[in-house]
């Protein structure tokens, strides 16, 4: 526990989160770790967690019905992986697959989302934190829809 | 299909016209990925070598064709081959994609301003490449790959499409390999099989290992791209004097006299095309300038 | 500086001295409605008893009950059509089985007239201060334009100090008129009453001087300079636009989103005419042009222009898609951005733009109404 608050607390994205909710979230927080090759969540399932990669590698992926699974992005070390735990229907909307040996610090998003509901001030700061994420994704997702590579670039 | 001709039995004064091409033989060409080949050349007649500073151009001519800009894409050091890799996306390219070893091309240059790799002794360098960028990036990291101990880290930032549309494979294989260079690869999305990094390559530089504070930073692809990334690099913390940009426009003389390539008071073929970012940001973000 | 005056019948003698030394003699001469540079060979070629009216997007010629040679101002064409000729061969390839000409510089002129040495007659101010400035362009740079430079050389120039003014004129505002002060051989004045008709020469060089000691003349007096100086006075008093200069640069730079852009681009045809008339244009492409053969390759220059959709083409789309766009590239090539390329404005106030407009559009009110409402 003493080790994962430490993890934590130095994740820049728990920066400045007030030493009463760091605690809360250590409370919902666990070590996983996942092959190479394995799942970690498939599209459709329930979003229960989220996760912050320690080490290791996690491709998100959505699957065609002709071309098999194409990966949208690939996700390293200090990435968080899945916010879908924040918003309902709380589904997964892609596939998340480890493709080299990943530890990461797995959130009871679930656990969370109950504080949340009854604390606002941790909601706000964590909702705060993954619009950035969020942002950050959208804005990477947009260039990538604009095909700048492609013949009309 | 006909052999083009051989542009020999020059009695005209080179010096005196700069709009007349020289002539160069094709001794290789190759096909780098679906749509992007390179030529390899050689001078002809009485020009023994070609010399040119990374960042630089030639307007390449197809006898009949016609005439276009293409970045000069080979090694600095090898004055005796001449390369340039394009994309074969219109009238002349396309023409000069079904050539082959023995055809000539017409070449005016070299043009534009070079890459300031001088400038970047004892610092680290960063080179982002988005597509085809890297062709025109490449006579750089020769240069810089060859001087090696100048420089402190250096660190290479690829973005392109899928996988099939990685250029210079081997070439970044090789690189990689090496100890003292960081080579990051990625593509906007993958089939199965790709282990390397999906995503923009504006992703790759929050990472990246080098000290913001004491780099600069050369940045070659779409212009989008380019944008995008001196704004993640500003972000990190280089300053603007130190990114530099490559741009591209239309060009009929390369000479700064037919007027086309004009980006504000600026001339692409004579200020640019490389052009200090601090320099154009501005002029950039507004529509059709 | 010399001054002499002539009668006007002598300007004849001075045509036929020019061509027996070889010189090719372009002046005005009126042709489909209009005052246009070609070759002449007496002053019966000239516009005698013209004179024009120009106002926004108009041009009226008419004959009047007078001998007047040059009471007129400027009219669709520049001396530019002769020094930067609207189509030009740059190079032509020959193919013979596996070996192709490129051609031999001084041979080339077997595909054209033979380069004869150009006078150009009847050169007005602005027209004097166009040719300084394209010789800025063509010959200043780090690649100097070699056909511009022969056709540039060796020209010898009669100027003509103007008599009368149009309402689109603004070449006081430009610093470029209307009186002819140098670019010069020969500058004339016309002096023409009931009585007489003579013209003040003023000489500028040795080979003005030489040419002009070919034909009658007598030195000018006093009265001859005052007459001609009020002549030019009065054209000054009469220019009919104006333009304010200053800081205009900067004002232009920082006002790329004014509404003025839209609003104009609206009218704008994007013909191009102002850039055909304008004598500092200089922009041009460049085709390559086979024969059925295949035999023979040519590279031809001709006039271009910024308001074509695909003068900024590149990989499947232009850069300035919009009229608005093309516009605002035009008017702040001309009088910003040139300033920062040459160290002059591109424009001498001579009006063909507004002249020649079809819709009438007038620089001198853009840059105003810019001014004016700057953001």
């Amino acid at each position: 526990m003493e080790d994962l608050r430490k993890i934590l607390a130095e994740h820049p994205f728990f920066k400045e989160l007030k030493e009463e909710y760091l605690a809360l979230i250590v409370g919902c927080a666990s070590n996983v770790r996942t092959d190479a090759g394995k799942i970690v969540f498939r599209e459709g399932e329930e979003a229960n967690q989220f996760y912050l990669i320690r080490s290791g590698r996690v491709v998100i992926q959505l699957m065609t019905p002709n071309k098999g699974p194409v990966v949208i992005e690939t996700l390293d070390e200090g990435d968080i992986l899945g916010w879908s735990w924040l918003v309902p229907p709380y589904i997964r909307h892609f596939d998340a697959k480890a493709v080299e040996l990943t530890r990461m610090i797995a959130l009871d998003g679930k656990c969370l989302r109950n504080k949340c509901e009854n604390d606002h001030h941790l909601g706000y700061e964590l909702l705060k934190r993954f619009s950035e994420i969020m942002i950050k994704r959208l804005e990477s997702t947009r260039f990538q829809l604009l095909d700048i590579y492609g013949d009309r670039s | 299909m006909a052999t083009a001709p051989d542009l020999q039995s020059l009695k005209v004064d080179y010096k005196r016209n700069p709009m007349l091409p020289w002539p160069f033989h094709i001794k290789r060409v190759k096909h780098e990925t679906e749509d992007t080949f390179t030529v390899e050349l050689q001078p002809s007649g009485d020009l023994a070598e070609f010399s040119f500073q990374p960042g630089q151009f030639n307007m390449v001519y197809v006898y009949g064709v016609g005439e276009i800009p293409i970045s000069i894409s080979g090694d600095p050091a090898n004055a005796k081959i001449l390369v340039h890799t394009t994309r074969a996306v219109g009238t002349v390219t396309k023409a000069m994609d079904k050539l082959v070893r023995g055809d000539i091309l017409g070449i005016r240059g070299p043009y534009g301003t070079p890459w300031p790799i001088e400038k970047s002794s004892g610092q680290d360098v960063v080179f982002v490449a988005g597509g085809i960028g890297l062709a025109p990036l490449r006579p750089a990291l020769y240069e810089v790959v060859a001087h090696r101990e100048k420089y402190g880290k250096v660190v290479l930032l690829y973005g392109t499409r899928t996988p099939a549309d990685v250029l210079f494979r081997e070439e970044l294989e090789g690189w990689r390999a090496r100890f003292d260079l960081e080579i990051y690869v990625t593509v906007d999305r993958a089939m199965s099989g790709w282990r390397g990094n999906v995503g923009v390559v504006t992703n790759l530089i929050s990472r990246a290992p080098f000290d913001p504070r004491n780099t600069q930073a050369f940045v070659c692809g779409p212009e989008i791209m380019m944008r995008f990334t001196a704004m993640e690099l500003h972000k990190r913390g280089v300053s603007n004097e130190h990114i530099y940009v490559s741009l591209e426009r239309n060009m009929k003389c390369a000479i700064g006299l037919c007027g086309h390539c004009q980006f504000g008071p600026v001339f692409v073929c004579k200020d640019g095309p490389v052009f200090q970012y601090n320099q154009i940001k501005d002029m950039l973000v507004r529509w059709e300038i | 500086m010399k001054a002499f005056t002539i009668d006007h019948t002598e300007l004849n003698r001075l045509i036929g001295i020019l061509k027996e030394l070889g010189y090719n003699v372009l002046g005005p001469t009126v042709r489909d409605s209009a005052v246009v540079y070609e070759e002449i060979s007496s002053i019966n070629d000239l516009p005698i008893g013209w004179t024009d009216e120009q106002t926004n997007g108009t041009y009226r010629l008419t004959k009047q009950d007078s001998k007047s040679i040059f009471h007129w101002t400027v009219g669709p064409q520049s001396w530019k059509k002769f020094l930067f000729p609207p189509i030009q061969k740059i190079f032509a390839t020959h193919k013979r089985k596996k070996e192709v000409d490129l051609p031999n510089l001084k041979k080339m002129s077997t595909q054209e007239e033979l380069p004869r040495k150009n006078a150009f007659f009847g050169v007005r101010s602005c027209e004097l201060s166009a040719i300084a400035i394209q010789d800025k362009v063509f010959l200043d740079g780090p690649y100097i334009d070699s056909i511009y430079q022969r056709k540039r050389s060796d020209v010898f120039i009669i100027a003509v100090q103007c008599s009368k003014a149009n309402s689109t004129c603004f070449c006081v505002s430009m610093g470029c008129g209307p009186r002819a002060k140098t670019g010069f051989d020969l500058a004339l004045t016309e002096i023409i009453n009931e009585n007489d008709h003579r013209f003040l020469v003023e000489v500028r060089t040795e080979m003005g001087e030489k040419i002009l000691s070919s034909i009658r003349c007598t030195e000018a007096s006093e009265e001859d300079l005052s007459t001609a100086n009020e002549i030019i006075k009065n054209t000054e008093a009469h220019i009919g636009k104006s333009l304010d200069t200053q800081n205009l640069k900067n004002i232009l730079y920082q006002n790329p989103e004014h509404p003025r852009w839209e609003r104009t681009a609206a009218r704008c045809l994007s013909c191009a005419n102002c850039t055909m008339v304008c004598p500092t244009c200089f922009c041009s492409t460049v085709e390559d042009v086979t024969e059925l053969t295949g035999l023979q390759a040519d590279r031809i220059r001709k006039w271009d222009s910024c308001f074509t959709l695909d003068f900024s083409y590149i990989h499947g789309g232009s850069v300035r898609t919009s009229v608005k766009a093309r516009y605002r590239q035009w008017l702040t090539h001309k009088l910003a951005s040139w300033l920062d390329q040459f160290g002059t404005y591109g424009c001498v106030g001579c009006g063909r733009c507004i002249t020649w407009c079809p819709v009438g559009i007038d620089i001198t009110e853009e840059a105003r109404a810019i001014r004016d409402n700057q953001m």
